[in-house]
């Protein structure tokens, strides 16, 4: 044994400040990360089982099936951190099917060093978030790398959901003359990032959007509006999901830029970066395509739902203009001009002047 | 937003483009300086709101783009010596030199960073003692002046770790090249508003005056724009060639001498080459050599350095307001944002980034 294995498996992992790469490695400092922090954070029958798979009873019907990674720096930002990010967004993938969340499984990358205190405030809000989506986290997987080798913590999650029976929501039920809603302002969360990432203090009290979409979704099913395809617009923003839909539907779109809302902080901040606000990521927002008859109860629902705190009507969807080419989206700016809302090459990048 | 929403009121704009429309008797070809005004009238479709004959030229105001490509070899050299931290502001990373970008420069290994300001580059200085801190000094007269500062207070601090790669250039002598070359076409200007607030508005009185020309200085809004161009176009019917404000909210005829101050003391005016142009005669900005200390082009031999451009790319023209980028062979096809063959499809801001962004042919 060197000295440095002893040092790692003594003191005890709870006098650990920080993490360790033995609380990867399988063994005792593994094990003590588990029972000491993800149990009992995470409960449920099928964790505590601690067997190498959860099994959970299943209903009749579909189930709905999501895998992301997350990788935010800061690890903690305002309005989230990248547990609630990772919770969060596993669920709104599911909801954007119309599924129910039900199991998330969650591999963490955790970088040799990283405080314990912050994998406490993660895992404490990952709990917080499946727990209000009534989410049970049944199995997961911790692997350490060497210090350098990571930023924090990555995370990374698999969500398994289930669809109520009957409905269909995906991009290729996307209709000519579906109307397009947004159900709130756009851009907080990448403004709100970025913000604290460079230090910008004017942004002063923006707080990323992060949040459950479940319940909305449900509301707008119970109330018997069913759309014809959601999605929620996180990286590359409104502009990228509104193009995935019309590519992956094979229609056109036509985009009303003044009835898009943006919160005035955000639209200050792109201003200043140079950025453009439909291509900024939201992760508590929504696009739903909705048939017109449904139009009007669709809206109704969303102003009563907390989860949708400014819905807007924003375009409607019609016939590819020249078929055989591909869907495009088409945004009519505030002059009245037409332009193409196009995808951007990659990142959108601050601009010298 | 105030300041924003006032300057992008459909009414105003309307208002504005009748008043062009009742006052234009004959074709005009009005070169908008700076590519954020380009990016502003293809994102709003401004040009589409002016009278038939009123033609809208894009200028060279886009330092992303007439960076040359010596310099963004040299760039790439630097970033990939050992030791070295390379900053720059964020759209000089996609930009090609002749076989590679900053971004592959990162990927494969050199330590390349993003920054907001230079005051930042000079902060990552002060932490990094036993490395060297070079950072990517682009623009025009609009950023100089802190680029200037952060040279000035790197002297100041002793921090010797600290060079700045030095590609600035100037507005009023590629206006005059401009007006000076055989097939020009241009009858008047949109001078860039911001640059006008650091430096003035006297550097452009000789040039209306030699050349005959209107020049408006004007801001970057839909409501500037259209009032810039309105006034082009009085004072070209009108036979009168002056300098005039539009962008008076912001820019004083005397400049902000505090910035002409600094960038006075560390800057000298040297000949640059322009990506797309050429080189033109005092175009350009350099350190003093007191403070070569600074000068990364002085302090890494990178050996020498040979460039190629492709042939079929006609940014050049483009640039000096001669072609559109629509009347390009290669444009939205072997030359896109992904794969761009030139200096004007680079960057958000250059002219055929623009139009491939908002209005690929047959939208």
């Amino acid at each position: 044994m060197t000295a440095r294995d002893f040092e790692l498996a003594c003191p005890p992992p709870f006098r650990h400040r920080t993490v360790q790469l033995a609380h990867g490695g399988g063994g005792r400092l593994s094990r003590e990360l588990v029972e000491q922090i993800f149990i009992p954070a995470f409960g449920g029958a099928a964790l505590s089982a601690r067997h190498d798979s959860a099994v959970v009873e299943v209903p009749r019907g579909r189930i709905a099936l999501t895998t992301d990674g997350y990788v935010v720096r800061p690890l903690f930002f305002p309005g989230g951190d990248i547990g609630k990010l990772a919770v969060c967004g596993t669920i709104n993938d599911l909801a954007m099917t119309g599924a129910a969340p039900r199991w998330l499984a969650v591999a963490f990358v955790l970088e040799e060093g990283l405080p314990m205190e912050d994998l406490h405030r993660v895992v404490a809000s990952m709990r917080d978030a499946a727990r209000a989506s009534g989410m049970e986290i049944v199995t997961g997987d911790t692997k350490v790398v060497d210090r350098g080798k990571g930023d924090g913590m990555f995370i990374t999650t698999t969500g398994v959901g289930v669809v109520p029976e009957g409905i269909t929501i995906e991009p290729r039920a996307v209709r000519p003359g579906d109307v397009v809603f947004v159900s709130g302002d756009l851009g907080r969360h990448g403004i709100a990032v970025l913000s604290t990432r460079e230090g910008l203090t004017i942004t002063g009290a923006l707080e990323s959007d992060c949040a459950p979409l479940d319940g909305l979704v449900a509301a707008l099913l119970s109330a018997g509006v069913v759309p014809h395809c959601l999605r929620d617009p996180t990286r590359g923003g409104l502009a990228s999901a509104l193009n995935e839909i019309a590519l992956d539907a094979g229609v056109d779109i036509d985009i009303d830029e003044r009835a898009v809302p943006v919160n005035e902080t955000v639209a200050g901040a792109c201003e200043l970066f140079g950025l453009d606000p439909l291509y900024v990521a939201c992760e508590g927002r929504l696009v739903a395509f909705v048939p017109e008859e449904h139009a009007a109860a669709a809206i109704e629902v969303m102003r009563a739902h907390p989860a949708a705190p400014e819905p807007a009507r924003i375009g409607t969807v019609r016939d590819n203009a020249a078929p055989g080419r591909a869907g495009r989206v088409t945004l009519r700016s505030r002059l009245g001009m037409n332009r193409w809302l196009d995808i951007p090459a990659g990142e959108q990048l601050p601009r010298i002047c | 937003m105030r300041y924003v929403d006032e300057y992008r009121d459909a009414d105003v704009c309307r208002r504005y483009a009748s008043a062009i429309t009742a006052r234009a008797t004959r074709a005009w070809r009005i070169m908008e300086v700076c590519g954020g005004q380009t990016h502003s009238i293809v994102r709003f479709g401004i040009d589409a709101l002016l009278p038939p004959g009123l033609e809208l030229l894009h200028g060279p105001g886009c330092p992303v783009c007439v960076t040359p490509l010596e310099m963004l070899d040299r760039a790439l050299a630097i970033a990939a010596k050992p030791g070295v931290i390379f900053c720059s502001f964020g759209d000089m990373l996609r930009v090609p030199g002749t076989r590679s970008d900053l971004f592959c420069a990162k990927s494969e290994g050199a330590d390349v960073r993003i920054v907001y300001s230079p005051l930042d580059a000079l902060e990552i200085a002060r932490q990094n003692p036993g490395r060297q801190v070079v950072f990517f000094g682009v623009g025009f007269e609009t950023t100089a002046p802190a680029n200037a500062m952060a040279v000035r207070e790197a002297r100041r601090r002793g921090l010797c770790n600290f060079s700045m790669l030095v590609s600035h250039v100037l507005v009023p002598p590629a206006l005059s090249a401009i007006l000076s070359a055989p097939d020009g076409r241009v009858d008047a200007f949109l001078a860039a508003g911001h640059v006008c607030t650091v430096m003035g508005l006297d550097e452009y009185r000789p040039i209306a005056a030699r050349h005959h020309t209107p020049i408006v200085v004007t801001g970057f809004e839909p409501a500037d724009l259209l009032q810039g161009i309105h006034m082009c176009v009085v004072q070209l019917e009108e036979g009168r060639a002056e300098v005039e404000n539009q962008y008076a909210r912001s820019a004083r005829p005397e400049g902000n001498r505090e910035a002409m101050h600094v960038v006075a003391e560390v800057f000298r005016v040297v000949p640059r080459k322009w990506r797309g142009i050429g080189e033109i005669p005092a175009s350009g900005l350099g350190l003093r050599p007191e403070y070569a200390q600074h000068d990364a082009e002085a302090l890494f031999d990178v050996g020498t350095i040979s460039t190629e451009e492709p042939s079929v790319c006609i940014s050049g023209r483009v640039l000096q307001g001669i072609e559109k980028p629509s009347a390009c062979p290669a444009f939205g096809t072997r030359c896109t944002p992904e794969t761009p063959l030139g200096a004007t499809m680079v960057s958000s801001e250059g002219a055929c980034a623009a139009y491939y962004r908002y209005r690929r042919a047959g939208s």
